[in-house]
């Protein structure tokens, strides 16, 4: 049924219709109203599921573990700071091989403190063992949660679910809510691989020594390598249920005969096909490609779809590596090896909730078809801001904290566009 | 796309009248965004929010910077260099006041514009009158209805009554409509004169 409705809540509508039976929480922004919709459907009785108020991230993971070890269908959602706090429960998870959902209302880390998008939060997990999916749109993400309960259940494997934190947590905008009957028939019970019960007592969590941990790592990276056949599967599996295309590996956005493509995940890709469609009528041969999966990184898809000789690749990279540069971007470089012919661009683009524009991103593509972007940028970096900082602390040693120094410069108000 | 910026303050629900206008122009079977601008939601402090209607699905999710109406339901925000920045010529104002452009200020602001789609309407008095509280959301979407012809009145009234219930939703939706006439009153005469 179509809804104008919140991302956040349409979330919690297609979490509940998976019939998780726990789920556990402790609020942080911007994921908090996902699982207040989810408490107040259990409270109301809507919803057969236990829940969990728990007194950290840590332990809201830890929570979900125990529920998942003994057979149970649990669900969790956090932010930034959150997900650090529950970091070694998340690389258990994994290594247990539990499926576990777990939305990520991505948002950006401290210090300096700021609750706004920027995918920080979830590419500092990025290798723990989970599976990674990045919605584009509200539809998406309510889609992916379906498909990511389906996905961990067959390969025993626990999904991240990212959504950008307000961009689509707190946006209204049309949703079709599939009927909950339909979510039953694509989403069988969950048989677990492994199960604590006290009729077949077994031990779940032993301590490995050298003598298999290497083989337990290994088994963990054939899994992946099978999550790579599995999406796309249920993602078709979808499209036949349901009658949408959501999910899968990479979505390719008017590459084939383009000769500058931008590379992004989640939602920004939506303000990058706009842009593409403007430069395609002003002659510019732009195209996209979205990231659905980043973990595992879907590296022969990839090639597949960055098919033609001579491109220019502009990754937007949504967080940021110091002493690096780009997250996205040394991936995306090795599943290129050798490919000689394209120029690969790094542009840091929307930290901490900088609006990434349509103004912006055409500027920066004009740029590249003219070959005058440098290999790496900040997109609509104030440089201004940037030069006076330096040139206080090359001017004094006791230069102060620099946050409080720039917003100084800035005079900042609450109110701001962008 | 037609877009729409509010601006207000923590707690007079800027917020829920961009989302009450995206349901509106939803229950017409349009495309409708709306989302807050995400600042630190502090009671009092100002805070904005956006609405985008369209015929087709809307992809962007960047901030509205060049609206096609502008909504101001508290203007002793006025004074922001930037609050009205962006409106183009062609477009929509409307603020919540009792008071006149020229009173406000603004009476160089709205010379260049078509002087029919720049309007004050008492929001917040008519509110207190049929709310019994001086929240102007409703009635300035009740305005905003008449000012622009986006959304129908009926589809304002439907989406309050989806979001609230009883004496408040009858309250909304009755300032809502007084609202309306207001508006439609005053373009009548902008328009005659």
């Amino acid at each position: 049924m179509l809804k104008q409705i919140e991302g956040s809540r349409a979330v919690a509508e297609a979490v509940a219709m998976c019939r998780p039976e726990v789920i556990c929480a402790y609020p942080i922004t911007p994921q908090t109203h996902i699982v207040e919709a989810l408490s107040a459907m259990v409270k109301k009785g809507d919803l057969n599921a236990e829940f969990l108020n728990v007194e950290s991230e840590f332990a809201a993971l830890s929570v979900a573990i125990g529920a998942s070890a003994t057979g149970a269908r649990a669900y969790t959602a956090t932010a930034s700071q959150g997900l650090l706090y529950m970091s070694e429960a998340v690389y258990n998870a994994a290594g247990l091989g539990l499926p576990i959902v777990m939305t990520v209302a991505n948002r950006a880390i401290g210090a300096p403190i700021n609750i706004w998008n920027d995918h920080s939060d979830a590419m500092s997990q990025r290798d723990a063992g989970w599976l990674q999916l990045y919605a584009e749109t509200n539809q998406e993400a309510l889609d992916l949660h379906i498909q990511a309960f389906k996905i961990a259940e067959l390969l025993s494997v626990p999904v991240m679910v990212c959504m950008d934190g307000f961009l689509l947590t707190h946006a209204s905008e049309r949703a079709d809510i599939p009927d909950p009957g339909q979510v039953d028939a694509f989403l069988p019970r969950y048989d677990p691989r492994q199960v604590l019960d006290p009729a077949e007592p077994v031990s779940i969590g032993a301590m490995v020594g050298p003598e298999a941990f290497t083989e337990v790592r290994y088994l963990a990276y054939e899994r992946m390598q099978r999550a790579l056949q599995v999406i796309p599967a249920i993602a078709a599996e979808f499209d036949a249920e349901f009658g949408r295309s959501s999910g899968g590996l990479v979505r390719p956005y008017r590459t084939d005969d383009a000769e500058i493509v931008v590379i992004a995940l989640g939602s920004v890709l939506g303000t990058v096909k706009d842009t593409v469609d403007e430069l395609r009528a002003s002659g510019l041969p732009v195209g996209a490609l979205g990231i659905t999966t980043y973990r595992p990184f879907p590296a022969q898809a990839i090639r597949e779809a960055i098919n033609g000789a001579n491109y220019q690749l502009v990754v937007l990279e949504r967080a940021l590596a110091p002493g690096t540069g780009g997250i996205v971007t040394a991936d995306l470089r090795l599943a290129l090896a050798g490919r000689h012919d394209l120029d690969i661009f790094t542009v840091v683009a929307g930290l901490g909730g900088r609006a990434v524009t349509s103004k912006s991103l055409r500027a920066l593509l004009i740029k590249a078809a003219a070959d005058e972007l440098e290999p790496f940028t900040f997109l609509d970096l104030d440089t201004g801001l940037v030069e006076a900082e330096l040139a206080r602390m090359h001017a004094t040693r006791r230069s102060g904290p620099t946050p409080e120094n720039i917003l100084r410069d800035l005079g900042i108000t609450a109110s701001r566009i962008g | 796309m037609f877009q729409v910026r509010f601006h207000g303050r923590g707690g007079q629900g800027v917020v829920t009248a961009a989302e009450l206008l995206a349901e509106a122009a939803f229950s017409e079977g349009r495309h409708a965004q709306a989302f807050p601008s995400f600042g630190s939601e502090r009671m009092g402090a100002p805070v904005m929010s956006f609405c985008r209607i369209d015929d087709r699905p809307i992809r962007t999710h960047e901030p509205v910077t060049e609206p096609d109406a502008l909504i101001i339901q508290d203007p002793t925000l006025l004074h922001q260099a930037e609050l009205l920045a962006g409106l183009g010529r062609e477009g929509y104002l409307l603020i919540n006041s009792a008071r006149s452009f020229d009173e406000l200020g603004l009476d160089e602001f709205v010379t260049g514009y078509h002087r029919d789609r720049l309007l004050v309407v008492p929001a917040s008095a008519l509110a207190l009158t049929h709310l019994g509280r001086p929240l102007p959301g409703a009635p300035l979407l009740g305005g905003f209805a008449a000012l622009t012809g986006m959304v129908g009145l009926d589809s304002v009234v439907a989406a309050i009554n989806g979001k609230f219930s009883g004496p408040v939703a009858d309250g909304n939706a009755e300032a809502a409509r007084a609202a309306f006439d207001f508006v439609a009153d005053e373009r009548k005469a902008l328009t005659d004169a």
